[in-house]
This record gives structure tokens, sequence and C-alpha cells, in this order.
């Protein structure tokens, strides 16, 4: 940008994450074509202002580059960022790898300039920001034909002044809320056929609502969102060979929620596990809500796996062992991949023992071993 | 129903440009004067009677509207004069304008200023504005961050001294002993607490931009010509307005005007402007008053003239005042009184 070779282009070093947005719902109002990224308590720190620019419709895009949610501190990769602003009225589409992330940037930005919504490309923090692939970048000029040049519906204009942002009450309220949720239902259609354009414009597969993986045939299917696909798909085939008929289905689109897509691609099934990367706390699994509304009247047994929270890693070997457990019928209906429940009896029993039993963080640290200090 | 109060108005204003507006030059008259101007807001919007908010608001953008040749964006905080002014599906706005939320007007403002300069629109000019809750507490990070990056945008703070749209709770804004919903009028020390607050044009200062002024709807000429100065400038600029708020401060609508110019003669609130981080002019005050004067048609200062009353508090009030006199160098030099 400093050089010139992103032109014309206005660059904004900003105090917050609050005031990231901020400047993106400005310049977006003003006609611009507005974009940027965030991350776990960024992203939380920002929502108001996250909500606004849906409320407003303003087709701003953001990555988010997902990572846990605090407390306890941690910087590591899990979607419970995201997932808090599953209602905020963005569309939010999910990266399986530095390639589809990229693909989706681009498909973001016309979804989002035609329905003039903004969309959140969701991509594994370090999993996948922080590796390295190679991807393959397409031309400006090749964009630039898949990416008309940027009309909006709105903007401040002093030949032609209007006021955007009003007060609405309860005799309009309604409605606008209506029209959001209708912009996210002509998603539905617009996601796969922008997802084909691409394909025809750039030749690879990207995006889309739902990815089925050896579903054709399968008892077994899990459900997942995000880079973890990879290493789903490899236990996937790894179980096919052993003759276990599994399969997994990629969300693409968390919002809109494909709800027909996803019941096409698991009717068939007797088991679904979902597999997630955040806690809903006090209920359990935020996706498999989602995936039990699109079953809805089908006698298939589902389960919910809670797994590499705080990035936390989901290795083949236990997910592995996961699917055979899964495909046995044995799932509970809630579980967390590979956790140590030793440690949480630990804690529950020193809180039975004492009214200051302390925090849990430090004093589950202190058992594990990982912070110098021993508990005498 | 009873006769309406009268009540006896004296003007101060001798020599000064409040009135006989006619006498002067096209040029140098008010925007106001003109019967061709563009309103920035017009009527029919849901201000409380003598608001001062939307007096220094609708004089503050017509004379931004004038200085741009009409080419102005305005970028609101929530907040009194964004409810105000649109009730759906209603606008009293006749420039592009728009609403985000209650802290972060600046950024906004930030943002459509960046989108100008993406687009090369550089004729137009952006303006930030929302109350003293929306500037000096929720947007105050906003607003710091909009100064130091050094984007080209004037900000106006219509300062009321509390969050009256909310049903008057107090700011940091809020005066010392004033009685708000938050600070009662109760116990040893009655009303908002000494020592606390800040001063958001000595802030902005701070930072070094190339205009800060502070104005109030008493000298509403005084007002358009600040902001006149800051629209030949670019880069953040900032201009603090004083508008008594009849509904919060328990006051008459008809003494809106008359309690701002108060609140100058008394130097409760001082009046002044700094250029690139220095003072570099200020209103002197012509004919000194006792903060009694001020502080005495206020309900929400009630507490202090009951009986016994309070005039400890008054005194603390006043020695406040004379600081900003000394401070300030709000006196005419000897001699030189009118």
């Amino acid at each position: 940008m400093k050089l010139g070779e992103l032109s014309p282009c206005e660059f904004v070093n900003v105090e917050s994450e609050f005031a990231a947005m901020s400047v993106a719902i400005g310049a977006s109002a003003a006609g611009a074509r507005a974009y940027t990224a965030t991350a776990s308590q960024g992203l939380l720190f920002m929502v108001e202002a996250v909500y606004n620019a849906a409320g407003l419709g303003l087709p701003i895009v953001m990555t988010v580059a997902n990572r846990a949610i605090g407390a306890p501190i941690n910087i590591w990769n899990d979607h419970s960022d995201a997932m808090s602003q599953r209602d905020s009225g963005w569309i939010q589409l999910y990266a399986e790898t530095n390639q589809e992330a990229l693909d989706l940037h681009i498909q973001a930005f016309r979804l989002a300039e035609e329905l003039s919504t903004p969309v959140m490309v969701c991509m594994d923090g370090f999993i996948l920001t922080h590796a390295y692939e190679e991807v393959e970048m397409p031309a400006q000029a090749d964009v630039d034909a898949f990416l008309p040049a940027f009309e909006p519906r709105q903007v401040l204009d002093p030949d032609e002044p209007v006021t955007i942002g009003a007060m609405v009450g309860p005799e309009a309220f309604t409605e606008v809320k209506i029209l959001q949720h209708y912009k996210q239902m002509l998603a539905l259609d617009r996601i796969p056929e922008i997802a084909a354009d691409f394909q025809r414009a750039f030749g690879r597969d990207s995006g889309g609502l739902v990815r089925p993986y050896r579903t054709e045939d399968a008892e077994t299917i899990v459900v997942a969102l995000g880079s973890v696909l990879g290493t789903i798909e490899e236990a996937v085939d790894e179980l096919r060979e052993e003759g276990v008929r599994i399969g997994a289905l990629a969300l693409t689109s968390f919002r809109p929620f494909p709800l027909d897509a996803v019941r096409a691609a698991l009717e068939h099934a007797t088991n679904v596990v979902v597999l997630e990367k955040a806690l809903a706390v006090g209920i359990g699994g935020i996706v498999t809500s989602n995936v039990r509304l699109a079953l809805s009247g089908l006698p298939i047994h589902g389960s919910t796996v809670i797994a590499g929270l705080g990035g936390r890693p989901i290795t083949q070997r236990s997910l592995r062992d996961l699917f055979l457990r899964a495909h046995a019928g044995e799932l509970e209906s809630l579980s967390f991949l590979d956790a140590d429940w030793g440690l949480v009896e630990r804690e529950l029993q020193r809180m039975s023992q004492m009214q200051r039993s302390g925090p849990h963080a430090e004093n589950i640290l202190r058992d594990v071993g990982a912070v110098a200090h021993k508990a005498v | 129903m009873s006769a309406p109060d009268k009540t006896r108005i004296r003007f101060y204003q001798t020599g000064s440009f409040a009135v006989g507006g006619r006498l002067l030059d096209p040029e140098q008259r008010s925007v106001q004067a003109e019967g061709e101007r563009t309103n920035a807001i017009t009527c029919g919007h849901r201000a409380c009677q003598g608001c001062g908010e939307a007096l220094g608001a609708r004089y503050a953008l017509d004379a931004a509207v004038r200085a741009a040749q009409g080419r102005v964006i305005a970028a609101n905080a929530t907040g009194c004069l964004e409810v105000f002014s649109t009730p759906y599906p209603e606008t009293s706005w006749q420039i592009p304008w728009v609403h985000s939320l209650f802290g972060n007007a600046p950024a906004v403002a930030t943002g459509i200023a960046a989108a100008l300069k993406a687009k090369g629109r550089e004729d137009v000019r952006v303006i930030g504005q929302g109350g003293d809750g929306g500037t000096v507490d929720i947007g105050f990070g906003c607003l710091s961050g909009m100064f130091e990056r050094g984007d080209d945008v004037l900000y106006l703070c219509y300062d009321n001294e509390g969050y009256m749209n909310t049903g008057v709770q107090r700011s940091g804004a809020t005066p010392p002993a004033a009685r708000t919903a938050t600070t009662q009028a109760v116990g040893a020390e009655p009303g908002n607490v000494f020592g606390q607050g800040k001063s958001a044009p000595l802030i902005a200062m701070a930072h070094e931009i190339p205009y800060v002024a502070t104005a109030t709807v008493a000298e509403l000429r005084d007002l358009e010509q600040k902001v006149e100065a800051a629209m030949e400038l670019h880069g953040p600029r900032y201009i603090h307005v004083f508008v008594p708020c009849p509904l919060g401060w328990g006051s008459a609508s008809s003494d809106t005007i008359r309690l701002a110019r108060l609140a100058k003669e008394t130097g409760i609130f001082p009046v002044f402007e700094a250029r690139d981080g220095v003072v570099s002019g200020v209103s002197k005050i012509r004919r000194r008053l006792p903060v009694e004067e001020y502080l005495r048609p206020q309900r929400r200062f009630a507490h202090l003239f009951g009986d016994p009353g309070r005039p400890d508090v008054v005194a603390r009030i006043q020695a406040g005042a004379d600081r900003n006199i000394a401070r300030f160098g709000l006196l005419e030099d000897e001699g030189e009184g009118r």
C-alpha cells in the first residue's frame, strides 16, 4: 500500500478492534470496499460494531483467525470466537485450507456486495494462519473479472444526502430484521452459484455450502468445520480401508446454516458425530443444535464431541478411536476428546474440601506441572 | 392556566456580535442570517424546548456546510442529538449523515475520511459529533485514536454535562456538586464528587492537533467563527460546545442562552482556542459574576441554596472558577475592563 502497489487504497492503523470495525463501517458507508481482520478477544472487543455493521447492511469482509476466548487466557486455536458471533447477522464461511481461505475471500467480497451484507471468513488460527503452504494466487485481472467494481446500495454522498442509522422503534424493527434474515436465505442460493462461477473462472472447487466426503453409503458421518477436516478425512480413509462405512461432512457455510443441504447429506446415516471446536457452556454443542434441527424427525443417533479447545491437538489416532466407538454406537451424547478427567476430579475434590480453593486454572496448571511453583 | 412567568432579560452583549448582525457586512453575518442558507438540521426534530444542543448543532453544522460549499458528511454518536433528529421514518438531516454506535463516532468519521481519500473525493469534508457521554466517556478511546493518527475530521462535542437522553446520569463532564440520577444530592458531599471529571479540550490539546476550541451557545457567532477557522485546516480538529440542558439541569427553557453566558462570565466554562497544542486566544470575561448567579437558576444545584444551604460548596465551585480565570487569563487587563 505504502509503495502504491495497491492503489487507490487507504490503510488505517487503529487503536482497538472496536475502532477497526468502526472505521470499516464508516468507509463502507462512504462507498469504499472495506476489510479488516481479527481474532479471539479482538473479535469480542469489536462485537458491538460487528452487529452494527450487519444491522446497517454494510458489505464488509473480515477474516477471523479462529482462536480461543479467555479466561483462562489462551492464544491458541479453537472456534469459540467466531461461534460467539454466529447470530450477529454476518455470513460465516469456514476455510479448510489456506488455498480455500484465499479463494473464500474473493468469493466473500462478491457475496457481500451482491447482498449488501457483511461476510466473515473464518480460518483456523495458527493451524492455517501460521502454516507455510503453497497457494495459487490468482492474477489481479482475473479477480477483477470475477469481482465487479463495488456499487454500494447505500452511500453517504453530498450530492444525494441520505440518513443511515436512524432510530427505529417497534413499528419497523421486525421488518428490518426480516430483511437481514432474507438476505442470508438468498445467500443459500448465491453461495453455491458463486462457488460454481469461481470454479469456472479459476478452476478450483472452493467454497459452497457443504462438502461431503465419502458419505454416499456411510453409516457414520462426522460433521466438522475448518482445517480439522483434513485430519478427519485421513482417519476416514484409514477406516474405509478396513471396511468401516464412514464419511465426513464439511460445513463451509455456518451462517446461513444450510439445513436442506445438511439433511440431504446426512439423512441416510445411522450415526452422526458433530466434532466441535467450541463449547456452549451449559448445554454442550453449538454446531450440534443446528445439525439436529436439520435432522428433525429422523431416527439418527447423534453425538457431540468437543475437541481442540485452546489449541489441544486433534490427532488422527484419537479420531480413529473416537470414530470406531461412534460407529459401534458407543459414543455418549456429549464427550470431550482427549480430556484429562483426573485433573478435573482433583480440582473438584479440592473444591469440596475447602471454601478458598483458589483459581481453577492455576490449580490445574500446578497439577499438570506446567508452572514452576508446586503446591505444598 | 396561570400567566407565564415573566423573565427579566438583561443584555450583556453590547459591542459584541450577538445583536445587531444586520449592521455588519453581509460576509461577516451569521450563516443563519441568509434567507437562502442550507440547513444541516431542519425543524420538526424532537428536541426539548430550549435545547442547547439542537441550537449549537445547527449553528456549527450550518457554518461547516457553508465553509465546505455544501460538501459535508457527518458521523453521529448515539445520544440526544441522534435520537431527536431521526425518529423513524423521519429525519431532520439535510446532509449525508450516519449513526453507528455510542462509542465509535470518531472512528466512523475516520473511516469516511479514509474512503473519501481513497476515492479522490477530498472536496468532501467529514464531521464527527456527539454529546459529552459519547465523547469524553465511552467514545474517548476512538477520539484519542482519531487525534493521534492525524485523521482529517472535525469533531464537535456538544457538552450538556451528563447523559440526558437516558435519564440524566453523571458523565465525565458533569461538574462538581451537580445532582444527577447517579449523583444524588444527599450526604455530606451532595451531588457529583469534587476532583472527578476531565477536560476533554485540554486532553485534545495534549495530542497537539491543529485546532482545539471551546464555545458556548451564548455566543453563536463565536461558535460559527471557530467552525470556520477549523474548516480552513486539515487534520484532526476539536470543538467543545457548552450546551445547557433544561431537562437535565432543571432550568427554564428560556434560560438556555443566559446560563451559557453565565457559565462563561463566571469563569465556570473557559472559552478559548488553541492551535497545535498551545492556547492561541481566549474570550475575555466582560463582566465578572459570582458563580452563584450561574448556579441558582438550576435545580441540579438547588441543594446548595436551601436552608441552611451549602456556602462552603459554593465557595469550592467559586475557587474552581477562579482557577480557570487565572489559568486562562480570562479577565481583561487592568484598565481595559468594560
